[in-house]
Order: structure tokens, then C-alpha cells, then sequence
């Protein structure tokens, strides 16, 4: 099998996240940066399947000339080669989506594999966007795939439980948290990705065009919890809930 | 002629609560607008749902009930919302922030060429706000296209109380393209108590509750205010408890008036999903968690006597 994964280039999320001070951006000087953590998951589960059918799997990035090091992390997982959209950094999602589409049509994989969600941006819709663009079938938030003939049958994790559905092939998965355990690279296999394939385009030559559907105009700091009480024991819980009205 | 369409999310044959909640976004939009609010239902045998939704002031419930529509896909359910989206020229088409929604409205805003807001806090007739790095910024974006959608963050939005006149309904008959996604089964996670979205009361366990059985002691506190239960991504990966109960930037945002984290540290991902909740109190042996430092209340304690002994004390404070 054919199978496309997506890496996208974001912030550790376990960083600080600042506003600047005129809010026309997030502070990023200092800040790491790492493949998005769905995008691992998608990424693994691609290479599982790759294991068991054989096939190829190519790393899609899209961003600024840095992606390369999210694309190379997901060729030390094990991709075959990839692919770096070079973007302005603020491609929004349909943006992404439409670039991914021009890709799909020419490299016409038979799986599309996706994080769920981007965690910097927290849309959770490309991979919907993309399913649209290309009337295929999606199974968003995957904690289990198979691969069948011709179709996939996946379980998603919804509102009340798991919905279990097969789509056609090729079609979209999107991957939730708990679809595998991504696998760390050894030493040499992070050697070994310096030499895969990744070949470098842009929108332009996609014939995309990239302008914003969705424009962000500012970003302001959330508005800060007041807490940090320490009570003695449950009885001067109780009282300080009782105080609070909140029983 | 409309401008706000509000597309109804049921389960069980029942409206869901968190459509009350987009519905008073498309009441605050409408008037902002100086436009009509219509309501969408698709699916079959959803007579119920529209009828329940026949007293909250909309201009026009628009309902789609077909047999092919009985198994939620995004693909049909999308091609039905996107139609009547167009017929009733929806300038913004909105629905709930639950999981059917996150699926559903990108797929409808591809098929309407719209740019779409995920999640959104507010609407000042102009822009969104909202949320983004797990909550640790809020952003103001714009939509630029002519039709625009969004998801609605529950948690901004009060439920919609009715409203006397009787708002028509009027069925319409889209033909439904045959879909590549198929319906198979329906595991259904154990139900006896609300959604953490919908509950004024929410109690969540971490990692610290150590197995699934342990989750009795928060399910006594919760039936003492007929609440929900939460939990951490470390308590759902461990298979204690069904996926659809993770609070956090990933899983469900919950506001309710009182939440109770147990046994859990306190992440900026579990944050973002509890923090806008109203009194918070944490109960963690570890004095240098950080839920602590967002909780109005922190017990410093070990959760295997301090939760059953709330408990205790709750139960004799009202009763
Ligand atoms: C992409 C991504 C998305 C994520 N999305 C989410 C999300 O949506 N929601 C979410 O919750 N997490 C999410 N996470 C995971 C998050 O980063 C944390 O790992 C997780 O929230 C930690 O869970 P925890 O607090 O239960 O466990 P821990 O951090 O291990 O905390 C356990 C706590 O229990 C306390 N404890 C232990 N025993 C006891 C006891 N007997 N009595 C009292 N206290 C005790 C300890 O002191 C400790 O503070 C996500 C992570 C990633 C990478
Ligand atoms: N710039 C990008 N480059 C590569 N993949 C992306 C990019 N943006 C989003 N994606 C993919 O789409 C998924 C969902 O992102 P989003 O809808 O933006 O939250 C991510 O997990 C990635 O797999």
C-alpha cells in the first residue's frame, strides 16, 4: 500500500506559550519546536501498516524551510521519503488542505493518514477539509485501523463510545491519542534519514493558492484563574465551598 | 430568508443539551446581524427533535429525515446540512463543539467554500474569538469568505431557554448521495449519568486513582449532585474509563459550576479543557501540582481517605 502521512512543524507542547505585547503574534524566540504529537501517531500507524502489507510511506510537511527536521523525525521513524510544501507558516487549514489535495492527486496514494488536531492551532479540520476536497470517505479520531481489501475499517472515538466504520480506499483516517504508542528512532536510523528523498515544492507550483480563508487579527493572553488556596482538611473544605455557594 | 443556520446534534433519537448552548450563539448572532435564525435537523425519524426544538424563537426548523440519513456520516449528513445551508442562504452555519460537530462542519464548510472557526468563545457581529495552544491564547480571527461556519464552545454560551411563539417546520426532500464511509456498529459506553459537558457538577480522576475500580469513590460523589465524571488522558489510555470522558485540549471542554480533580497534576492540556470552570477544587498528596495553583480550593491529602471522607461530609451537609 501507498500511504501518505502528514508531519506538521509546532511548538513543544509542553513550552510556555506567550502572547508579544502588541498581540500580533506568539512569542518564539526561545521557543522548541517539534513534530505535531497526532502527526507521530499517524505516522506510526502508517509504518505499522506498511510492515504488514508492504508498500511505501511518504512524509507530507507544509510550513517554513524548518520543516525539514519534522519531515526527517518521521523519516527516522521509518517513512520511505518525503514531501516539504514551502509555505508561508500561516497557511490556515484549508489552505493545507487544498495543497494536500493538489499532492494526493498526483502521488494517488491509497491511505491518507492525519493527526486529528494540529496543537498549536487546536482546528481538528484538515483532514475533514481534505476528505472533501477529494470526495473521499473519512474516519476521524482512529484509535483503531485495519486494513482490508479495498477498504479500511476503523473504530473512532466519539461522544458516548467508539463508532466502528469501514471506508473505501483510498480514503482519509485521522488519528486520536490512543491508536498506538509511537515508536522512538535509534541513532542510526536518524543517520539513515539524512539520506532519504525529500523533495522540495511550493503552492505555486501546485497552482494553490494560499491566501487566508481564516485570518487571525490578534491574540490576547486568556484571562488568569485566581486560585491557589491550600485548605487543612475536608472540614474546612466543605466550609469553604459552602461559603463559595458552589454547594 | 435567513442568515444564521443552527444544525441541531441528537442522540438517541433526543436533542443534546450542547444545542441549546449553539442555539443562544445563533440568537446572539441573528440580532447582531439584524437577520433570521433557522435550525437544521438531519436524520431519520427526527420528528422528536424538531419538535423539541419548536419553542426557541427560530424563524424556521428545517428538518431532513430520510432512511439513508439514520447513521451519522459526515459525508451524507454534509451534503444534507450544505443543501439546505444553500437553500435558506445561511450567511453562518453553526453547530455544538461535540464530536458529530469537530466531524461534521469542516466537511461542510469545504462543500460551501467557507472558511470555518473551530471551538468559538464569542461573536461580536464581526469577528470570533478562540482558543488556541490549549488555551493558553485567545485569538481574534476573521472569516473572510461570504459563508462562513464555526463550532461552538458550549462553555461561553448559556442554554437557550424557550420562548413562547411556535416556530414552523418544513421539511424538505434532498436526495442523498450514496457515501464511502459505512456504518457499522456503535460501542456504546456505559451511560447512567450526564455528559461532563452537560453537568453543573463534574468530578475527574488522574493517573492517582491507580485502577478503574477506584473510580467508584468519585462516582459516590457525583450521584450526591447528580453530576458527571471526568477524567484525565493518563485514565483513559490506561483503560479505566471510556474515551468520551477525557477533559482536556483534546477531549471535552467543561465548565460547571463546581469541579473536583482528583488524583491528577494539573497539565496544560487537562487545563484547557476544566479551567473556565466556576469554583475548582483540587485534591492532589503532592503539594507542588499544578492544579493546585488554578484551584480555588486545594486539599493537600492522600485521595484514598480524603475522597471518601467528602464524601461522608457531603452527604451529611445535604442531607
Ligand atoms: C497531544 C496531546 C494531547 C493531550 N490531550 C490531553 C487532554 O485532552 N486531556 C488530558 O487530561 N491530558 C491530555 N494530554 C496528556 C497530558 O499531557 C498529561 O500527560 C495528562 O493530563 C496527565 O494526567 P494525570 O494528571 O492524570 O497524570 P500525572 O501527571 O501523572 O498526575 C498524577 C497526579 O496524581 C497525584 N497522585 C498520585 N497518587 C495520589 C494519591 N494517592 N492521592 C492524591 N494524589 C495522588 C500525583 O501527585 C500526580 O500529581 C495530552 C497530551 C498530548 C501529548
Ligand atoms: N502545515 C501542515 N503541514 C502538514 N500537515 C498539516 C499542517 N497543518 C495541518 N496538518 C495536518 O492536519 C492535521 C490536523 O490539523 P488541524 O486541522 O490544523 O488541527 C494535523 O495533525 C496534521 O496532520
Amino acid at each position: 500500500m501507498k500511504i501518505l502521512v502528514t508531519a506538521k512543524r509546532v511548538i513543544d507542547p509542553d513550552m510556555k506559550i506567550q502572547v508579544k505585547p502588541d498581540g500580533s503574534g506568539i512569542e518564539l524566540s526561545s521557543m522548541s519546536f517539534k513534530i505535531n504529537p497526532f502527526d507521530e501517531i499517524a505516522i506510526e500507524e502508517a509504518l505499522r501498516i506498511r510492515e504488514e502489507k508492504g508498500g511505501e510511506v511518504i512524509v507530507v510537511g507544509i510550513g517554513g524551510e524548518k520543516t525539514i527536521t519534522e519531515i526527517r523525525a518521521g523519516l527516522a521513524m521509518g517513512a520511505d521519503r518525503g514531501i516539504l510544501v514551502n509555505a508561508d507558516n500561516d497557511a490556515d487549514s484549508d489552505a493545507v488542505a487544498r495543497i494536500l489535495a493538489r499532492i494526493i492527486e498526483h502521488e494517488k496514494p491509497d491511505l491518507v493518514l492525519l493527526g486529528k488536531q494540529a496543537v498549536d492551532v487546536d482546528d481538528n479540520q484538515v483532514a475533514q477539509l481534505l476528505a472533501e476536497h477529494l470526495d473521499w470517505g473519512q474516519a476521524c479520531f482512529a484509535s483503531k485501523v485495519e486494513c482490508g481489501d479495498g477498504r479500511a475499517r476503523v473504530h473512532r472515538e466519539v461522544d458516548g463510545g467508539i463508532e466502528v466504520v469501514e471506508i473505501d480506499l483510498p480514503g482519509i483516517i485521522s488519528a486520536d491519542l490512543r491508536l498506538n504508542e509511537p515508536r522512538y528512532p535509534k541513532v542510526s536510523d536518524v543517520l539513515k534519514a539524512d539520506r532519504k528523498e525529500v523533495r522540495e515544492i511550493t503552492p505555486e507550483d501546485l497552482g494553490v493558492d494560499v491566501s487566508p480563508k481564516v485570518v487571525i487579527k490578534k491574540f490576547v493572553e486568556p484571562p488568569q484563574r485566581q486560585g491557589g488556596r491550600l485548605v487543612a482538611d475536608v472540614d474546612e473544605l466543605v466550609r469553604a465551598l459552602k461559603e463559595a455557594k458552589a454547594i | 430568508m435567513s442568515g444564521i443556520c443552527i444544525v441541531a446534534e441528537h442522540w438517541k433519537g433526543e436533542l443534546k443539551r450542547s444545542t441549546l448552548n449553539a442555539l443562544t450563539f445563533g440568537r446572539e448572532a441573528a440580532e447582531k446581524l439584524g437577520v433570521d435564525l433557522s435550525l437544521i435537523v438531519v436524520g431519520s425519524n427526527v420528528s422528536h427533535v424538531a419538535d423539541q426544538l419548536k419553542f426557541y424563537g427560530a424563524a424556521k426548523i428545517y428538518v431532513i429525515d430520510d432512511p439513508q440519513l439514520e447513521h451519522y456520516t459526515a459525508e451524507t449528513w454534509g451534503h444534507a446540512v450544505a443543501e439546505t445551508s444553500k437553500a435558506c442562504h445561511a450567511k453562518i452555519v453553526a453547530m455544538s463543539f461535540g464530536t458529530t460537530g469537530k466531524d461534521l462542519m469542516p466537511r461542510v464548510a469545504a462543500k460551501l467554500k467557507a472558511g470555518m472557526a473551530s471551538g468559538i468563545l464569542s461573536f461580536d457581529g464581526h469577528s470570533f474569538t478562540r482558543e488556541m495552544w490549549a488555551g493558553s491564547v485567545i485569538a481574534e480571527v476573521e472569516i473572510k469568505t461570504e459563508v462562513q461556519v464555526v463550532t461552538v464552545q458550549g462553555t461561553h454560551f448559556v442554554p437557550a431557554n424557550p420562548v413562547g411563539s411556535e416556530t414552523p417546520i418544513e421539511h424538505l426532500s434532498i436526495s442523498i448521495p450514496r457515501g464511502r464511509t459505512h456504518f457499522i456498529e456503535t460501542r456504546e459506553a456505559r451511560s447512567d449519568r450526564p455528559d461532563p459537558t452537560e453537568a453543573r457538577f463534574v468530578i475527574s480522576g488522574g493517573r492517582g486513582m491507580g485502577e478503574a475500580g477506584n473510580f467508584t469513590l468519585l462516582e459516590e460523589i457525583a450521584d450526591i449532585f447528580e453530576g458527571a465524571v471526568g477524567a484525565t488522558r493518563a485514565a483513559v489510555d490506561s483503560g479505566w474509563v471510556s474515551n468520551d470522558l477525557q477533559v482536556g485540549q483534546t477531549g471535552k471542554k467543561v465548565a460547571p459550576d463546581l469541579y473536583i480533580a482528583v488524583g491528577l497534576s494539573g497539565s496544560i492540556q487537562h487545563m484547557a479543557g476544566m479551567k473556565n470552570s466556576k469554583v475548582i477544587v483540587s485534591i492532589n498528596k503532592d503539594e507542588e501540582a499544578p492544579i493546585h495553583g488554578i484551584a480555588d480550593f486545594g486539599l493537600v491529602a492522600d485521595l484514598f481517605k480524603a475522597v471518601p471522607e467528602l464524601s461522608q461530609a457531603l452527604k451529611k451537609e445535604l442531607n
